[in-house]
Parts: structure tokens; C-alpha cells; sequence
């Protein structure tokens, strides 16, 4: 478990500048949620922090990442290794339709060069049985992971992203493809493994921000085409009860957003 | 009150007409394209089948005088077999790596060039491409004809065909894999071969299929580059060498009825044997997309 620290991060897609002036800090064994309106950049944070953001053609960033005061963004720092260490979970399941359960959790381990059978079947059904999925599948190990049900798929997409044994884990909207019940199952896995990883989650349920969060963040955008800023951070009990800016007050109430 | 009761009957009525219309073009239009298909096959079974026997499968012309019962198109067969397998030999990983580049790496001004290069290749007359690799190989570089040069002409056909049929099939494969790909810290080259490739492959060998069919009928390159030959040739590198398409063609010019017997006892062949590689690639690709 380390900890993110990003000073001053902002970011572009082409001339659009999306975020300005990020700065944030993820502890251990917390679950950071950031809330606010659609459009306010807090996927393109989350991004930036594993390096998800270069992905997407004209894209640029400004800033810094630290993970335990290491530069992710420094020389000789390779985005695959970043993302090693800092795991990713996006809002729609999107298990490997050619894999099996199997090879779809050990995904990660084949793709980046583990050849040891025995270790990758232990991993697997470490990384299956973290995400309480284990007796659900462990009769159709070989069938594929698109035959699951959606949230079954995003449960499987957890346990592939746990099974490179990443530090951090990060969460765009989890749970916003998946029925009531599924996204229970969701967040009682995220407070199970809050105790091993920092966890850093974007919702737009702010029911959803209370139940599983320890530290809550919030975005918002002055009007429409301008960057997205971090309006407060702190406690989640505190920003939900007595917010120091009247902007987080509105938005957590309902009044806009 | 029923369902429709908001909808006048007037308009339910000429919907049920304008439906009935529609259904009725639709099924007409499925039965005129059917039929020349049909009629083709049909016509060249009943053609050619008499004449299709071991004895035709496994000899060849050499020797075999236009008059004569005898003769078959073994040495055609052959040729056909090793001229389309060393042009997809060529063409294929060549076309595939070329759709790779446009879809995965390509940017701004290459890319489009590239593209467009490739549409133009479309459009080339089979004709000029023997004319080209004629002109190139046969006489230019002194190589003479042989299968080798026809399979040079037929890649150059195949090659388009290929890279726009897989650039469509890697366009169509979710952004999402890739994204997940590269959040599990798996490099780009690993995520094409290993998430990209895979998802795309049963599409990409249909596309290949189409390809491979489409030239193992074409006649006109192989005039100016294997140029046809009535014994049995094993090599595609040495000399002149007989294709189905060139059997057909010679044996169909002939006046007597034997030959065009043999002629349409080759065009079946052809057929069968482009239906026989489109079930196996229909097969394998199958097979891969269920592991």
C-alpha cells in the first residue's frame, strides 16, 4: 500500500483544457470518492493518476504524481509499470471476450510474462476469492467471462485488476452498468479490500460516496467548456454534513448538478 | 378500448398494404440475386460432373492431344494450390501489419497516405497487376515465367482486399479492451497481439477467405506470369507453370467437344476447391473465437 500525492495536476485533450490546479492527496486504507456534476474531470484525474490519460490521442498533462514520493511521470518511469502498481477499474465491465474466466483474470500475469502454471492458478483463485466470485465460477474456470452477468463481469474485472498485486486501486464509476443489488456486492468488496489497498473511487451516487468512503473530494466546473477544479476535500462525514463551501452544500443537497 | 385505438383505421389499413409491399420486394430481391448463383453452379454440375473422376484429378495434359478422351487437370490443380498459397504467404502477414499500422499506430498525414495508396491498389485491373509483375519480373529482372511470378501478381491483388477487411475488423474491436489491456500494465505490441488480434480474428479470416477466393479464379495475370504448361510442374520457380483458371481458359477455346468437357470439369474443380478453403477457414476461425 502507498500512497498518491498529485500536486498542481492539470490536463488537456487537444486545446480543451479539462482539470486546472488538482491537488490531492490518497492515503492508505482509505477510499477516496470524488463526486461531482458530469463534465468536471474527475475520470480525467483518476486517469492521470496511472497514466491513462496518454492513452487518448491529443492528450496532455501538466503537473505532478507521486506514488510514495516517487515521480510516476519521471524519467525512466514507464506508463506499464505505473500501471502495475496502480490498477484500474472502469464503468463498464469489460472482461476479454476470447479468454475464460481463468485466463481473464490472469490476464495481467500472462500478458506481462509470468509463465509459472502453478503460481498463475494460486493467483487466480487468490484474486477470484478476494472478490467472493470463487464459488460463484469455480466450476466454469474455463468457460468465458462474457457469459457472466454484468455484475459477476465488473467482480471479475476486480479480481484481474488485484491479481498483478497493484498498490492503489482505481475506480471510474463502478458500479453505473450495474443493478441495485450488484452494486451492494460491489461496495461490501470495496470496504473488504480497503484494508489492503488505497483506493481512490469516482461516483455520481452520492449515497453511494457516504457508504464507502472515508474521504471525499469535489468537483465542479464554473460553466460549461471551462476546466474542471477540486472545489473541497476532507472527511466524508464533514462534506456531508457541514461543507465549508456553499457550492459543495448545493450539490450534495440536490439543489444543481 | 384496444391498443391501436389512437391510430385511425385508414392509416392501420395502408400500413398493412405499404408492409406487405415491402416484404414481398424484399424476398423477390432475394430470389433474383439467388438465382444467377444457382444457376451457375447448377450449369457447371451438370457440366462438368461427368468428366470429374481419379483419372482427371491425377493426370495431367502432357501428351494429350485435343481429340484425345483422356487428360486431366492435375497439373493445373497444383499450380493453382502453390500460386494462391505463396501469394498469401506474401500477402497476408504483409496486409495484416499494414492494418495494424492504420488502425493502432497510424497518425495524421502517413496514415492518410498510406490509405489512400491502399484504395487506389483496390482499383487496379487484375490485368495490370500481371502486366506490372510481367514487365518487372518476368522481362525485367530476366526471370522468365513461372508460379512464382504469378503468385507475385495474385499478392498484389490480394494485398487491398486484406488490409481493408482487417482495418474494418480492428476498428471494430472496443476501445475498452485496449484501455483494460494497458491499465494491467500490458505494453501496446502485447495488448494488439495478445486482446486485439484475438478479438478480431474470426472477421479478419473471413476477410482473408474473400481475398484468397477472389484471386484463386483470376485468369489474367496468370497469362502474362505462369503463362500455362501442360505437364506436371512441382516448382513454382522454374519455368512455365498451368493454374485452373488457365486450364479452363485454354481447354474452352477449343473446338472440340472433349476439351470443353474438360473445361468445365476444371471450372468445377476451381469452384470446389475455393468452397472447400472458405468451410476450413470457417472452421478454424470458429474454433479460435470459442477458446
Amino acid at each position: 500500500m502507498k500512497r498518491i500525492e498529485a500536486t498542481d495536476v492539470s490536463a488537456w485533450f487537444g486545446a480543451h483544457k479539462a482539470i486546472e490546479g488538482i491537488s490531492l492527496m490518497f492515503e492508505p486504507k482509505q477510499v477516496t470518492a470524488l463526486i461531482g456534476p458530469s463534465g468536471c474531470g474527475k475520470s480525467t484525474f483518476i486517469r492521470t493518476l496511472n497514466r491513462m490519460h496518454e492513452v487518448v490521442p491529443g492528450a496532455r498533462f501538466q503537473g505532478s504524481v507521486a506514488l510514495d514520493g516517487e515521480d510516476v511521470y519521471g524519467p525512466g518511469v514507464s506508463a506499464a509499470d505505473v500501471r502495475r502498481s496502480i490498477g484500474m477499474v472502469f464503468q463498464r465491465p469489460n472482461p476479454f471476450p476470447t479468454m475464460s474466466i481463468r485466463d481473464n483474470v490472469a490476464a495481467g500475469l500472462k500478458l506481462n510474462g509470468m509463465r509459472k502454471k502453478g503460481e498463475i492458478d494460486e493467483t487466480v483463485e487468490w484474486a477470484l476469492r478476494h472478490t467472493g466470485l470463487w464459488d460463484e465460477v469455480k466450476n466454469r474456470l474455463d468457460r468465458p467471462g462474457a457469459g457472466l452477468s454484468g455484475g459477476q463481469q465488473q467482480r471479475l474485472c476486480i479480481a484481474r485488476a488485484i491479481a498483478v498485486q497493484p498498490e492503489v486501486l482505481l475506480m471510474d464509476e463502478p458500479c453505473s452498468a450495474l443493478d441495485p443489488v450488484s452494486t451492494l456486492k460491489i461496495e461490501d468488496l470495496i470496504t473488504d479490500l480497503k484494508d489492503e489497498y488505497t483506493i481512490v473511487i469516482v461516483t455520481h451516487n452520492m449515497q453511494q460516496a457516504a457508504r464507502v468512503s472515508d474521504t471525499t473530494a469535489f468537483f465542479n466546473i464554473s460553466e460549461a467548456g471551462q476546466p474542471g477544479r477540486l472545489v473541497e476535500s476532507g472527511p466524508t462525514s464533514k462534506i456531508f454534513t457541514k461543507p465549508d463551501d456553499e457550492r459543495t452544500e448545493a450539490y450534495i443537497t440536490g439543489r444543481f448538478g | 378500448m384496444s391498443i391501436a385505438a389512437n391510430v385511425p383505421q385508414a392509416v392501420v389499413r395502408r400500413r398493412r398494404v405499404v408492409n406487405a409491399i415491402a416484404c414481398s420486394a424484399l424476398g423477390l430481391a432475394v430470389v433474383i440475386a439467388l438465382i444467377p448463383l444457382a444457376a451457375v453452379l447448377a450449369y457447371t454440375i451438370n457440366k462438368g460432373a461427368d468428366r470429374i473422376s481419379w483419372q482427371f484429378l491425377y493426370h495431367s495434359m502432357f501428351g494429350v492431344g485435343p481429340l484425345d478422351p483422356h487428360g486431366g487437370a492435375y497439373h493445373a490443380i497444383l499450380g493453382t494450390l502453390e500460386q494462391v498459397g505463396l501469394a498469401s504467404l506474401m500477402a497476408v502477414p504483409l496486409g495484416l501489419l499494414v492494418a495494424i499500422y492504420i488502425v493502432e499506430y497510424g497518425q495524421g498525414r502517413l496514415r492518410n497516405a498510406v490509405r489512400f495508396l491502399i484504395d487506389v491498389m483496390t482499383g487496379i485491373p487484375s490485368i495490370v497487376a500481371g502486366l506490372f509483375i510481367f514487365s518487372f519480373w518476368v522481362i525485367g529482372l530476366n526471370q522468365g515465367f513461372s508460379g512464382f511470378a504469378a503468385a507475385l501478381s495474385l499478392a498484389v491483388l490480394m494485398l487491398p482486399v486484406v488490409v481493408r477487411s482487417a482495418e474494418e475488423m480492428l476498428k471494430l474491436v472496443p476501445n475498452d479492451l485496449r484501455e483494460a489491456s494497458y491499465a494491467l500494465g500490458v505494453p501496446r505490441w502485447r495488448t494488439i497481439t495478445s486482446v486485439v488480434l484475438p478479438t478480431a480474428a474470426s472477421g479478419i479470416t473471413t476477410g482473408v477467405m474473400l481475398a484468397v477466393a477472389r484471386v484463386t479464379g483470376e485468369t489474367a495475370p496468370l497469362l502474362l506470369t505462369a503463362f500455362g504448361f501442360d505437364a506436371i510442374r512441382r516448382s513454382p520457380f522454374e519455368g512455365p507453370q498451368s493454374g485452373l483458371p488457365l486450364y479452363v481458359f485454354a481447354q474452352a477455346g477449343s473446338a472440340f467437344d472433349v476439351a470443353v468437357q474438360r473445361a468445365w470439369a476444371g471450372a468445377l474443380t476451381l469452384i470446389v476447391l475455393v468452397l472447400a478453403l472458405t468451410v476450413i477457414a470457417r472452421l478454424v476461425a470458429a474454433r479460435t473465437k470459442a477458446t
